[in-house]
């Protein structure tokens, strides 16, 4: 249970974050200016927008920049929840072994998924990209996937073993008792107790995968055809392709309108999953 | 409704430790069986083995005649309760209860779900709390959602794997009154690890004693108490526990502290003159000689001591007197003290007199005792060389035949809940 604080360190402590909040919501209120900002106006040195336009969030949804745009949203969304939902799922089973068997090579597996971890994602990219080509993997929803499991597994192999370890292994053996088989055991009893650690670990993974831009620079080379599905650039990647309506007209605009678009899921995921995430650490323990 | 049959029973740990060796313990069918133990006895490694959760080294084990060594605990139908409870954090206590009916085996209706969770709420007086979580709930009704998950399902037999450890000790005292209730009325048969005497005494049709993972006597609590068959179980049993003094064997008599008692036959036949024994007396043995009646008086042996400290319980009275004891002996007894989960405290004989005596601490009380509640020890192997073999096989029958007086009434007056 925290302390109680009084009126007074509250009052305090809220003058104290402003600045920090201010400090942070600067730049995404700038973006959100910039895209709402109608065509010409964009270099006007005004924070805020004197006239207020939908036109950049048109132009990337419907006009010159649609064909850019749609795909390259359609690939992130598609890549990045088939690699949250393959990396939860391995993850899960991975840490579940870790945690309860005794086996050789145990602490190996641990170390080696560290060490994975640690190589800076550009040192493997020029060899990923000369391998992915020849295999044909170069620009696939795949090719992406792929490293991005390889990214975050480590972290969240940890994370969930870590998680694991915590719930009592009597609660499962209880359960196999009561007649269930290892594998009832673990999703009715072992997966749910672990669910604060199994959202912490999808969040993640979902924004590594949402957030990069090495990989999805390198590793691919068009959005494609929306629903064609033969492309694999991301958002990300993406936004360096728009162009401006003419030579005269910058692209600023529709890069920060699409910024705004990108944002959006990882807000609402945050709140959604923040919620989960607190509830499920607050579910209390057996003893007491 | 079972029969548990452990057959040479053995445990070997990977590192070569043996927790439990060749363990013969057979369960009857509706018996309530308690496996009883100081701590790091294997008490609760053969509980284990009988649900699955352990593997058997070597041994069978029967439930119903079948062997089931090779089984998996969910192929085993057994319920268990589990020290901490091991109730569902995520589940509610209606969910809780009803999860042995959630899985594939034994899967039922939802609405007949709903009937029998309600029926087993009712008798364990949980109605109101269905639909809360575990963490919310006091010991008392945790320790009832968890015997309301072990008895839902028509399993074959209950395992109780020290329940009562976690509560306070008023509660315990009632939450033991209710699985003893509770046993006598469903008729299924149980086995309950604990290291606490008393609810061994108190629940077990049978207890039985266990040492370093050997099985020293199974038997009914009160043969336990009148004929155990070596110092250990005699010292585990009881409480305030047996006295032991060292005695030397003389002529025709034992040399104890503070007094001398005529030589049984039983140890006149195997010790000679000279040889130490254990004279073990409970405290309940001994009475004030003042309030003992003249006709009583005779049969037994009067001596004059020293009382160190007096303390008063109302309806008993326990007297403390310190004595010099045989350092060869000390030696055993200070080894036994430290098995049983004591202290090796200072030498005394404890007392318990009856609560109207007059003795106060300080004074030199005159103490009456008779012989025949003694029992004598070997030294050295500990073994009870007056425990009296028909007397102790009239006691099991007595008992046995009790167990199931029992079982029938309380099945006739209270019917089966579930």
């Amino acid at each position: 249970m925290a302390a109680e604080i009084s009126p007074k360190a509250k009052a305090w402590l809220a003058v104290a974050a402003v600045p920090i909040i201010i400090y942070t919501l600067l730049p995404i209120g700038w973006i959100l200016s910039l895209s709402l900002k109608g065509g010409t106006s964009i270099n006007d040195r005004n924070y805020f927008p004197r006239k207020w336009s939908w036109d950049s969030y048109k132009y990337i949804f419907t006009g010159g920049a649609h064909d850019l745009f749609v795909p390259a949203l359609i690939n992130s969304i598609g890549i990045c929840l088939i690699a949250t939902i393959v990396g939860v799922a391995l993850s899960a089973f991975a840490a579940y072994g870790i945690a309860r068997l005794e086996f050789p090579g145990k602490r190996l597996i641990l170390n080696t998924a560290l060490l994975t971890a640690f190589f800076p994602a550009i040192s493997l990219v020029t060899p990923l990209f000369n391998v992915w080509r020849s295999v044909g993997l170069y620009n696939t929803w795949l090719g992406l996937i792929i490293p991005y499991l390889s990214l975050t597994l480590p972290i969240s192999i940890w994370t969930l073993s870590a998680f694991f370890r915590q719930i009592p292994w009597e609660m499962e053996q209880a359960a196999q008792v009561d007649g269930a088989t290892s594998w009832q055991a673990f999703r009715k009893v072992v997966l749910p107790l672990a669910a604060p650690g199994v959202f912490t670990v999808a969040i993640i993974s979902f924004f590594t995968a949402w957030n990069d831009f090495v990989y999805a620079t390198s590793l691919s080379s068009t959005p494609g055809k929306a629903w064609h599905f033969d492309g694999a650039q991301t958002v990300p990647a993406t936004l360096g392709y728009f162009t401006g309506k003419s030579n005269f007209i910058p692209a600023t605009g529709f890069v920060a309108a699409a910024a705004v678009v990108v944002t959006i899921p990882v807000v609402i995921l945050v709140l959604f999953f923040q919620k989960r995430i607190v509830a499920g650490l607050t579910a209390g323990a057996v003893k007491g | 409704m079972s029969t548990i049959e452990m057959k040479h029973i053995t445990k070997v740990y990977g590192d070569g430790f043996k927790a439990v060796t060749d363990v013969d313990i057979d369960v009857a069918d509706g018996e309530f069986l308690i496996l009883v133990g100081p701590s790091g006895s294997g008490k609760s490694t053969l509980l284990r083995m009988i649900v699955g959760l352990e593997d058997i080294s070597s041994g069978d084990m029967l439930i119903d005649g079948q062997r089931v060594n090779d089984r998996a605990p969910r192929d085993r139908n057994l319920s268990m309760v589990f020290q901490n409870y091991a109730l569902y954090p995520h589940l509610t206590v209606f969910e809780n209860i009803a999860f042995p009916l959630r899985l594939g085996k034994n899967k039922l209706p939802d609405d007949q779900v709903k009937k029998m969770v309600g029926d087993i709420a009712d008798v364990l007086e949980l109605r109101e709390h269905l639909d809360r979580k575990p963490a919310n709930l006091s010991g008392g009704q945790r320790q009832r959602v968890a015997m309301g998950g072990a008895i839902i399902r028509k399993a074959n037999a209950f395992l109780f794997d020290e329940p009562l450890s976690n509560l306070d000790a008023k509660l315990r005292g009632q939450m033991r009154t209710e699985i003893s209730r509770l046993q006598r009325r469903l008729g299924v048969t149980t086995v309950y690890v604990t290291h606490d005497q008393t609810e061994a005494m108190t629940l077990g049709d049978r207890v039985a004693v266990l040492r370093r993972g050997v099985l020293q006597q199974v038997a009914s609590p009160r043969e336990l108490y009148e004929q155990p068959v070596n110092l250990f179980v005699a010292g585990f049993i009881g409480s305030p526990p047996m006295n032991f003094l060292p005695a030397t064997v003389g002529d025709g008599v034992l040399d104890m502290p503070f007094t001398q008692v005529p030589i049984p036959q039983e140890v006149s036949a195997v010790k000679n003159k000279g040889d130490l024994v254990i004279v073990g007396v409970r405290p309940e043995a001994f009475e004030d000689a003042a309030l003992v009646e003249e006709g009583q008086r005779a049969k037994g042996i009067t001596f004059q001591a020293e009382v160190d400290v007096t303390e008063w319980l109302g309806n008993e009275k326990y007297a403390y007197l310190p004595f010099e004891p045989h350092p060869d002996v000390q030696a055993a007894l200070n080894e036994l003290d430290r098995e049983l989960d004591g202290e090796a405290m200072r030498t005394q004989l404890v007392v318990s007199l009856d609560g109207t005596s007059k003795i106060r601490q300080g004074d030199s009380a005159e103490l009456w005792f008779d012989p025949a509640a003694a029992h004598v020890f070997d030294a050295e192997s500990g073994e009870n060389l007056t425990r009296d073999e028909a007397k102790a096989a009239e006691i099991a029958e007595e008992s046995e035949s009790d167990r199931k007086r029992e079982l029938e009434r309380a099945q006739q007056r209270e019917g089966s809940p579930v």
